[in-house]
């Protein structure tokens, strides 16, 4: 048998900067996406790098613009709640809600009780599922493949409920003007508490396998680290903002529909080494971001355990002209969505139609940082800020 | 607590007696109409007084009032406060601290404003994309261009006089487009 390390002989390869001459180096320009596996979509961003050192990233998006606004003012607000749906295709639930929240306060719809506990129900539970993509995504970002099994195993259990209740797996069109679109099925309540009591117990199995892995820990610790100050005058909202220390959630500081009957509680980032967090770990940093989704999961089990002991009998939709009249005004709306404040504004006329619909989407200003973060750093980490983000392309795209 | 619009209003008046145009405390989207010529000096006493600590830009919309001569910018602030430390607090939530939409009122054929990308970051792309869909110029931008439309694009899609391209470098527009169809639930 050949040794297949053979000791090395001769003279050694010279150091570059030994070689006669002056060494040539130049900056690059490296185009990550719109075709690529973690750009979570197609996004392009324009690296410039020095080597394995990004200078500058700039993003360019677009890609995927449908001029959504300009479809919102030329259909009835029913019509548009199915283009909602492909806003942030995967927190279908909370742009339906959103949505029908903004034209509801245009119109002054009251919404029956049980229908807004139907509401709560869908939108945390299409919470969990966004979360759980997202870190399953994240693992594969950080060359982590089982933990996307994992996450997807049980998100399917989700997608069963909306199934279900809707027939839809990833577009719902349920959550609609005045309530929801149909009632709960039957066994509905008794399938969702199976699922709940199932699935909590394996967030501490996504945690022993991802959270506190020690590769994923250095790939994401300490990287991109975003200030509070920065979070908010860049307009972050959600996990990302909560990433970086900032106890704020709408849900909880601008209450709408019913968040004011729950008990839950709003996590964020902490440094590193206080109770089970890797010491590692700063404030604002990746893993933080990531960490508070996993945490916020816990929190949506919570509020869904609640809505089961609370939910009253009665309408599920209430009574809704046909063809409903937008008043002349003006509203703006923002609810809590999976990747933080989704914002309608939606100004009626006098007419079936409304002038104008806006949506602001959270992944559009959680990107806008995007130039901000990844300045000097590695190539690889920018995926890791990148996945941190969490975005979606639908939604910053339009 | 958390200031009212009126309240908002009569901080502004009191520092710019001219820049405060019209108090809509009652609607459905209480707000405050600003003159623009005077929007970035308000803008940045919004964000650094310490009553107001306008410290969060939540959306910039720009609306259409065709046929009337005009663009709306509309500018939605929020004041996110910290909890006030009281020793074992550390787990209060912070507080919204107000919330008001600031309006600017802009002739459409010459829509112009001063930018506030210096004053909240996150301004850049809400302003490159009413730039881009709407057509209003913020002067002092950064970076002012397309941000959701290819940079070659002609026009301003959300206007509402907007002309439908029938063709974008040999491709075909679908026929019977989107404007044809819209609102008048004829059958063809």
């Amino acid at each position: 048998m050949t040794d297949i390390n053979p000791p090395i002989t001769g003279e050694a390869i010279p150091q570059p900067s030994a070689a006669p001459g002056t060494l040539h180096t130049e900056e690059l320009l490296v185009n990550m996406g719109p075709q690529h596996p973690s750009t979570h979509g197609v996004l392009r961003l324009l690296l410039r790098t020095d080597g394995e050192l990004v200078v500058e990233a700039t993003p360019h998006i677009g890609y995927l613009h449908r001029c959504a606004e300009k479809i919102g003012e030329n259909v009835t607000p029913v019509q548009f709640v199915p283009m909602t749906d492909r806003l942030d295709y995967l927190a279908a639930m909370n742009n339906n809600h959103g949505y029908s929240l903004a034209v509801e306060k245009l119109c002054g719809i009251e919404v029956p009780e049980r229908a807004r506990y139907i509401r709560v129900i869908m939108c945390e539970l299409n919470r969990i599922a966004s979360h759980l993509v997202s870190f399953g995504s994240y693992g594969l970002d950080m060359g982590a493949f089982t933990p996307f099994l994992y996450a997807f195993r049980e998100r399917e259990y989700i997608l069963d409920l909306f199934e279900a209740t809707c027939g839809a797996r990833l577009t719902y069109n349920y959550l609609t003007i005045g309530g929801a679109a149909a009632d709960l099925p039957e066994g509905f309540l008794q399938r969702l508490a199976g699922f709940l009591d199932y699935f909590e117990p394996k967030i501490d199995e996504y945690n022993r396998l991802l959270s506190y892995n020690y590769i994923f820990v250095k790939r994401t610790a300490g990287v991109g680290v975003i200030s509070a100050a920065d979070a908010i005058a860049y307009g972050l909202t959600g996990p990302c903002l909560r990433g970086s220390g900032v106890r704020w959630d709408l849900r909880r500081c601008v209450p709408y529909e019913i968040y004011d009957r729950f008990e839950f509680d709003i996590p964020i980032g902490v440094p590193g080494g206080t109770d089970d967090i890797p010491p590692e770990v700063v404030v604002g940093d990746s893993w933080s971001r990531y960490f508070v989704r996993m945490l916020e999961m816990k929190q949506s089990v919570r509020i869904l355990r609640q809505c089961l002991r609370q939910i009253p009998d009665g309408e599920y939709r209430a009574k809704v002209p046909r063809v409903l009249k937008l008043p002349a005004g003006e509203v703006y709306l923002e609810v809590e969505g999976a990747r933080g404040q989704l914002g309608f504004l939606v100004v009626g006329d006098n007419g079936p139609i409304p002038r104008r619909v806006k949506v602001r989407g959270p992944s559009f200003c959680n990107l806008s940082i995007i130039p901000h973060v990844c300045r000097q750093v590695l190539l690889a980490d920018v995926a890791a800020i990148l996945g941190s983000i969490d975005v979606v392309m639908g939604e910053v795209d339009r | 607590m958390s200031l009212t619009v009126q309240e908002i209003a009569g901080l502004l008046q009191t520092r710019f007696p001219d820049a405060v145009l019209e108090v809509d405390a009652d609607s459905r989207h209480p707000g405050i109409r600003v003159a623009p010529e005077s929007w970035h000096d308000v803008a940045l006493f919004l964000r650094d007084d310490p009553r107001l600590a306008m410290n969060l830009l939540r959306c910039i919309s720009a609306v259409d009032l065709h046929p009337q001569p005009y663009i709306d910018v509309v500018y939605d602030l929020l004041s996110m406060r910290p909890p006030v430390s009281t020793g074992g607090g550390a787990a209060d939530p912070w507080s919204c601290a107000g919330l008001v939409a600031i309006r600017v009122r802009l002739p459409r054929e010459r829509a112009h404003v001063r930018s506030v990308a210096d004053i909240w970051p996150t301004a850049n792309w809400h302003e490159r994309e009413a730039f881009d869909l709407m057509g209003v110029t913020f002067d002092g931008h950064p970076d002012l261009r397309r941000i959701l439309c290819p940079d070659d694009w002609v026009g301003h899609p959300l206007r509402k006089d907007y002309v439908f391209p029938t063709e974008y470098h040999g491709i075909p527009a679908a026929t019977g487009s989107a404007a044809d169809s819209a609102g008048t639930g004829e059958e063809h």
